[in-house]
């Protein structure tokens, strides 16, 4: 126990006194998984809106397919990756293999399916009566359409927090795909997980403190945004 | 005519939740369209609001025909506007939901912000215009449907049950605020309601929908006295009714036989027609068995229950045929009216409604 409170001291310390390292390692962190939830954001919201808008035969499979990937395993991802980015692989030409980029890709595979599900039950939540209000009111079709995404809009920010929160916390493809290198592709957690075997059990904690700080400035923002 | 519509259906399914509605509303008139629940009247109104599409029928608005393209029902639709059932608002400001019609007509923001503060000003909400209409009251959220519909200035208001779901003040001021409204405005108004009396408060004429047909349109007091049948003259609140046979009518004047007692009655029925008698409660006068009455039709009767509620007393007798009477507690107090009592129903010939059976 005297162990896990000198370890959460040390890591206190190493915050404050603003290590530089650990700064680099945070920032890369944040940088490439606000990089991936915005190009997600980009493909997947519009996608959503597709789908939620849009009847056509098998839609409900569709969905279910959606929902199932939630819980795509992280380091299925980074293989499935590491092979198309590989020398030999479709897209090795791009040589981004072990890059930041890399990682990007990856976490975009990975939270699409989460951002674009969740858009899809955003739009769902909003009463089917908002639809029959903008009509009555005289909303032309592509009004109308407008009118439920601004409805929908805190449900989708929370779509894209959780897809957010996933990228920042999944070690399996920064690790596959990103390669650990120091002061190029260490994040967060592969640094953590390198520490730890090494016994460095005082940074690790820094390390996973600050990730959890992470995602709570996060949350914390998206709150403040859903309750004006 | 402003709005015509001539054999409207609509079916879910199998099941036809209306059948063949022929309907005229002229201009500047309040029609309301009253009926139990589940008879088809939001089903109507959505129909005559452009909300939804009939199985069958047509539909005219301002002498121009509804067709199926998208595009002139959006122009037809947008000369209206629907408060629906269970309004919503859009989480924004209360300033924001009532603009929105007119901003998506492109009004110009001047423009939007005159007309948003008088319609604000006409619900009594201009205190509230930056609120998020989300945490308004029931009664509020209603008032600022209103205020959104109203805003278009449409040529028609289609209201559907709007004090459907509130508690007594919020209706009563709910019922204010259309009044008000329709007055101001100036325009076609069609409502429905499960509200008899609210209905005849409102109405210059009425439509009475019961299980998906219209089955009498006319003067709400028409609607009222002389409904024509059983089921309507039971939902406006017949009590008592009598089912007999015409003896015989001299010039208007008709004998009626109920199970071998007679009531007279003023009708056109002729001899031999089995028809329903009906009598409002109030209609029906109690006196003690020596006071004399000038009443046409008097019996002798038993109480069987007293039933008091706030300043009225309901009370029901046994005249050998069954009769309820509505009177004042005071004065069922005042003749120490109880179950046993022996007293004298009576009523005139002209407080006797005789509908076809």
């Amino acid at each position: 126990m005297s162990e896990l409170a000198n370890a959460f001291v040390t890591a206190l310390k190493l915050i404050f006194t603003g290590d530089p390292e650990v700064l680099a390692i945070a920032g890369r962190t944040l940088a490439i998984s606000l990089t991936s939830t915005l190009l997600a954001a980009l493909m997947c919201v519009p996608l959503g809106c597709f789908i939620y808008f849009h009847s056509f035969r098998g839609k409900g499979l569709l969905i279910s397919v959606i929902q199932t990937f939630y819980s795509l395993p992280t380091v299925f991802v980074g293989l499935i990756v590491f092979i198309t980015l590989s020398r030999a692989g479709p897209l090795g030409g791009l040589g981004i293999l072990f890059t930041p980029q890399a990682i990007v890709v990856g976490h975009v595979v990975l939270i699409a399916p989460l951002v674009t599900g969740l858009t899809i039950s955003a739009l769902g939540g909003v009463s089917p009566e908002i639809k029959d209000t903008a009509i009555s009111l005289g909303a032309t079709r592509f009004q109308t359409v407008r009118t439920i995404l601004v409805e929908a809009r805190y449900a989708t920010l929370t779509a894209l927090m959780v897809g957010f929160g996933r990228a920042i916390s999944e070690v399996g493809i920064a690790i596959m795909v990103g390669g650990n290198i120091r002061g190029f592709t260490r994040t967060l957690t592969t640094a953590m997980s390198l520490e730890t075997s090494m016994g460095n059990i005082e940074l690790s904690m820094a390390l996973g403190i600050i990730l959890i700080t992470l995602a709570l400035v996060a949350s914390i923002l998206v709150n403040r945004l859903q309750r004006r | 005519m402003f709005l015509k519509a001539s054999g409207l259906c609509q079916s879910h399914g199998n099941r036809m939740t209306l059948r063949d509605i022929d309907l005229e509303v002229k201009q500047r008139e309040v029609f309301v369209i009253i009926g139990p629940t589940g008879s088809g009247k939001t089903t109507l109104l959505r129909l005559l609001g452009l909300l939804d599409r009939p199985t069958a029928g047509q539909i005219v608005v301002g002498g121009q025909e509804v067709t199926d393209s998208e595009r002139s029902r959006l122009g037809t639709r947008r000369r209206m506007a629907t408060v629906l059932q269970k309004p919503v608002v859009f989480n924004a400001s209360v300033y924001a939901n009532v603009a929105y019609g007119l901003k998506i007509r492109g009004e110009k923001r001047d423009v939007r912000h005159r007309k948003v503060a008088t319609a604000l000003e006409a619900v009594g909400l201009s205190g509230s215009a930056e609120r998020n209409a989300r945490t308004l009251s029931g009664g509020e959220i209603q008032r600022v449907a209103l205020a959104r519909a109203m805003v278009i200035e449409p040529e028609l208001l289609l209201l559907d049950e709007p004090t459907a779901n509130l508690d007594p003040v919020s209706t009563s001021t709910v019922e204010k605020l259309i009044s008000h409204i329709i007055q101001r405005l100036d325009t076609t108004v069609i409502m429905t309601t499960h509200d008899m009396l609210q209905g005849q408060r409102l109405a210059d004429r009425m439509g009475v929908l019961m299980a998906g047909e219209m089955l009498q349109t006319g003067d709400p007091r028409d609607v009222f006295n002389l409904p024509r049948g059983r089921e309507i003259a039971e939902f406006v609140g017949m009590e008592n009714m009598l089912h007999g046979v015409i003896a015989s009518n001299d010039e208007g004047i008709a004998i009626v036989d109920i199970a071998g007692k007679v009531i007279q009655a003023v009708t056109n029925f002729g001899p031999g027609e089995q028809v329903y008698v009906c009598i409002r409660p109030e209609e029906i006068t109690l006196t003690g068995t020596k006071d004399s009455t000038s009443a046409r039709n008097v019996f002798p009767g038993e109480v069987a229950r007293v039933v008091s509620f706030g300043p009225l007393a309901r009370v029901e007798i046994d005249c050998g045929f069954p009769l309820v009477a509505l009177i004042t507690k005071r004065s069922a107090d005042e003749m120490d009216m109880h179950t046993g009592s022996h007293i004298n129903a009576s009523f005139k010939a002209t407080g006797v409604h005789v509908i076809t059976r």
